[in-house]
């Protein structure tokens, strides 16, 4: 009954976003702490370049977000964010489930010839 | 069961809930808009709430608290923002001190109701918004008591699930 919010679509990008060691290493690191796209850089035998277009697939998948730490752009990765969100929204859930079926039993009742 | 569908969104920290029931729009109105058939199923029958004010109109204000096993009394309060009845109501949902006063380091979510027709009944909808993760988090903690109370069975629908 429940509907994942992932699309076909994004569920692509996610996977096309670790179809790639280079971008797999920079999730495993964003995840653990926050660095700048040029600290990320040195860990590789590629452009800095290279390395941002990384990072914008990474970006685009929802990995990873970029924010600004004074004049430089921080990465860090949102695998943790989305899975205490997830977790959250289901506890949230719950609390609702059971509003809309006690507004339910209350309506039941009514049409039973109970009193409201 | 009375839910149909529900969809979460991680990103946008939003969960949309749509429910069917077999009455009309004016009836399932009712539910929200009489504050004694509110108090019917706000909080679970252990957990129950009193509806103190209940001004349903936008800028109103609506106060409740509600009676824990152990007497604790946690209070809340709705600010309105958009009500056209029997079809939409808008309100920000958050906590209150004991003199009703908002409390400005507790979070507070957006709720936006929606009544539509189709055969037989209505369906209603019902999305909630969090500001941040961490609104969320603490919103979820207050409301742990309820969902303790839903696990431990108190009610056969969500015993079901």
């Amino acid at each position: 009954m429940v509907v994942d919010q992932l699309s076909d679509a994004e569920v692509d990008r996610l996977f096309h976003a670790l179809a790639d060691a280079t971008r797999r290493d920079i999730v495993r690191r964003a995840i653990t702490g926050e660095h700048s796209v040029s600290e990320l850089a040195r860990h590789y035998p590629i452009s800095l370049t290279a390395v941002q277009k990384h990072v914008g697939v990474l970006q685009e998948a929802g990995l990873v977000v970029k924010h600004r730490h004074g004049r430089e752009q921080r990465v860090v990765g949102r695998h943790d964010a989305l899975r205490r969100a997830r977790r959250l929204l289901e506890e949230y859930e719950a609390l609702w489930r059971g509003r809309l079926d006690r507004m339910g039993a209350l309506l039941d009742e009514e049409s039973r010839g109970g009193t409201a | 069961m009375s839910v149909t569908a529900v969809v979460k969104d991680t990103e946008r920290l939003t969960m949309t809930m749509t429910a069917e029931y077999n009455v009309t729009a004016e009836r399932a109105w009712q539910l929200w808009a009489d504050p004694r058939q509110l108090e019917r199923w706000w909080g679970p029958p252990t957990y129950p709430a009193t509806f103190v004010e209940h001004d349903l109109r936008p800028d109103g204000r609506v106060t409740y608290f509600m009676t824990g096993p152990t007497g604790d009394q946690p209070r809340g309060f709705w600010d309105v923002l958009e009500v056209e009845a029997p079809r939409r109501l808008v309100v920000q949902d958050g906590f209150a001190d004991e003199a009703w006063t908002p409390v400005d380091t507790m979070p507070s979510n957006r709720m936006v109701v929606d009544i539509a027709d189709r055969e037989g009944g209505v369906t209603m909808t019902v999305t909630s918004t969090f500001a941040s993760l961490e609104a969320m988090e603490q919103l979820i903690a207050m409301g742990m008591e309820e969902g303790m109370t839903l696990a431990m069975g108190q009610i056969d629908a969500i015993l079901a699930e």
